[in-house]
């Protein structure tokens, strides 16, 4: 495989905001909702091409994720926006009953995920929403890793029938996956091929992971690095068939130890194939305020903590 | 097809009533007294406002839609869609059993036709009922949203968000009503939290507000008609409705006792005594 490379730093939020303008013009049943947060979902220029097909909520996500249920009765492909603390815990029982229950193709997208939000602090640093939302019956569950796949996954929800919650981000992040690359959900991507231990990654983690792969491989140890971008359905299939290999994982994550990527991973691997597994993730604990990196190291998710636990896990074996 | 007349629809009701309590009778559970009180307005609705479509389809394209908020009342909805025909009556017999597709609180999950949204936690339903208007409005369908809510459910501050919304988005394709029977599961509204005036507050809202007497059937249907005509002029309606909850049977009426409780056998035997079977039992 060739060395992963970037030329371009962009937020993943930016993707969302180009993909959906892109579904704007493609496919007319694709209506756009937002609670007062239309600059930082970046959804203005799907608002200035498709006015009568966005509906500004104001402060009021209850209310939003409602009518987002409502809008299906009818043919339409409502796309919710707001940050992801106030697209999940904040709503959480109008999710379960007026969209899980209800298999509603409502598309619950949710930008500002985890630390790296930065300065508004734990408030908003929402940790627990890949947990709560990948609890719900019939939810699917999805965290790009950059602007290209946060692109890509906006315009493949559309065509998928029943509700998705859309995970991503604020901070600009390298651009690593390729523009034309297809996004089909449940499917892992293998983007490094090795043998002596497999990192698992999700969203922001995934260049971390990439950045430790090149560390360990300096050591001498051969690591895969798998981007898991949608952790339900999860795709047991690519993690057992790795771990058959290499012997033992490490997850990363920007989210809490309980109920992350990590959790549903050590799932598979007690059910299936047990192997030692080190996870990379905010361990039972806020967020507080700071830079991105700074908040990344100090809670322990940057691709430094990445290379120990990978370190641990190879111990293990 | 002519519209049933006021007497039809009342002999439609005294049916309904004897589901409702025979239902919640024989799974010892469930909810008589909201849905005795709002028995009146489910049928003139469903019998005689609502443009309806033959069969089931989810999106209800070209045809009226309804959304009960208030799910606890599942019972009258369960019957008035039977009766209806939107499903068979003998399926009544299954409510709140195993296996069944009349859940304690409706669901749409097994499919069961008149159904679009899960309700049962309260305070959700007219949010959906704005979405549900707004689509109409996207697909150039002019037919009508309809909404039931209880009074205590107004504590639920999402219905003010939607009832917000709704004015500023000029929703005026739904016509909500508010089962204004004053009671709650821990007593009168005005005890547990009084509601003030509902109508000033939706008025102050943006709404268009009319009152009707909800268990006079030619109260409800004339106030369904007005209710009617005064869509399409840029504002939500609201039917504030007056009811008894328990109506029908004299020990339930007026209290909130009878909100989530079944009759036991003697009770039941009076309870059908009370009313009479008009379309026979199911
Ligand atoms: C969000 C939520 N909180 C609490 C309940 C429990 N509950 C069910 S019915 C009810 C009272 C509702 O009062 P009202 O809307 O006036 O209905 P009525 O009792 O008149 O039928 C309550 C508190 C619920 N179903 N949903
Ligand atoms: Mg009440």
């Amino acid at each position: 495989m060739t060395k992963i490379t970037y030329t371009e730093k962009k937020d993943t939020r930016s993707g969302f905001g180009a993909g959906l303008a892109e579904l704007g013009r493609t496919n007319p049943n694709v209506v756009a909702l937002c609670a007062d947060l239309v600059g930082s979902l970046k959804m203005q220029e799907f608002i200035k091409e498709n006015p009568e097909r966005f509906f500004q909520i104001g402060i009021a996500e209850a209310n939003m994720m409602g009518i987002a249920a409502g809008l299906t009765i009818g043919g339409k492909i409502p796309f919710s926006g707001t940050f992801a603390n106030f697209s999940t815990g904040r709503v959480y029982d109008q999710i379960r009953q007026s969209i899980a229950y209800s298999e509603k193709n409502v598309k619950i997208c949710a930008s500002h995920a985890g630390l790296t939000l930065g300065e508004d602090g734990a408030t908003h640093q929402i940790l627990e929403d890949i947990g709560m939302m990948k609890m719900l019956p019939n939810m699917v569950v999805i965290n790009p890793c950059d602007y290209n796949q946060t692109k890509a996954a906006t315009i493949a929800i559309a065509d998928y029938h029943g509700p998705v919650y859309l995970r991503f981000g604020r901070p600009s992040v390298p651009i690593f996956t390729p523009a034309d690359q297809k996004f089909e959900i449940g499917k892992a991507i293998k983007l490094i091929e090795g043998t002596d231990v497999t990192i698992f990654a999700t969203g922001h983690l995934v260049w971390e992971a990439i950045e430790a792969e090149a560390v360990l491989a300096e050591q001498g140890i051969s690591v895969e690095v798998i981007n898991i971008h949608t952790i339900k359905p999860l795709d047991t299939e690519a993690i057992l068939a790795s771990v058959a290999k290499t012997g033992c994982v490490v997850t990363a994550e920007e989210h809490q130890m309980n109920g992350g990527l990590g959790d549903s991973v050590a799932q598979t691997l007690a059910l299936n194939h047990p192997a030692p597994l080190e996870m990379v993730a905010v361990n039972d604990s806020f967020g507080e305020s700071g830079k991105p990196a700074e908040l990344m190291t100090k809670y322990g998710i940057d691709a430094a903590n990445i290379v120990k636990a990978a370190q641990r896990a190879i111990a293990r074996k | 097809m002519s519209k049933p007349t006021t007497a039809e629809l009342e002999r439609i009701a005294s049916q309904v009533r004897r589901d409702i309590v025979r239902m919640v009778h024989a799974v010892n559970s469930g909810h008589p007294g909201g849905s005795l009180g709002c028995t009146d307005f489910l049928v003139a609705l469903y019998f005689h406002a609502m443009n309806r479509k033959d069969g089931f389809d989810m999106d209800g394209k070209g045809e009226d839609l309804f959304f009960l908020s208030n799910g606890h009342i599942s019972p009258v909805w369960y019957s008035v869609l039977a009766r209806a025909g939107y499903f068979e009556v003998s399926e009544l017999a299954t409510f709140r059993k195993i296996n069944s597709r009349l859940q304690g609180h409706p669901a749409t999950e097994e499919g069961l036709e008149g159904i679009r949204i899960a309700s049962g936690s309260l305070g959700q339903g007219l949010s959906v009922a704005c979405g549900a208007a707004q689509a109409k409005k996207l697909n150039g369908d002019k037919n009508l949203i309809y909404a039931l809510m209880g009074d205590g459910e107004l504590e639920e501050g999402q219905v003010w968000e939607a009832a917000m919304y709704a004015a500023h988005c000029k929703v005026d394709n739904l016509i909500a009503t508010v089962d204004f029977n004053g009671q709650q599961i821990d007593g009168p509204t005005e005890e547990v939290m009084s509601l003030g005036n509902i109508k000033a507050k939706f008025e102050a809202f943006g709404w268009t507000v009319i009152e009707s007497n909800g268990n006079d059937m030619a109260s409800i249907v004339s106030s369904l008609e007005e209710a009617k005509k005064l869509t399409g002029q840029g504002k939500p309606i609201l039917n504030l409705m007056t009811t008894d909850m328990g109506y029908g049977v004299d020990f339930m009426v007026g209290t909130h006792k009878w909100h989530g409780v079944a009759p036991n056998d003697e009770q039941l035997a009076d309870a059908l005594g009370q009313l009479e079977e008009t379309l026979g039992d199911y």
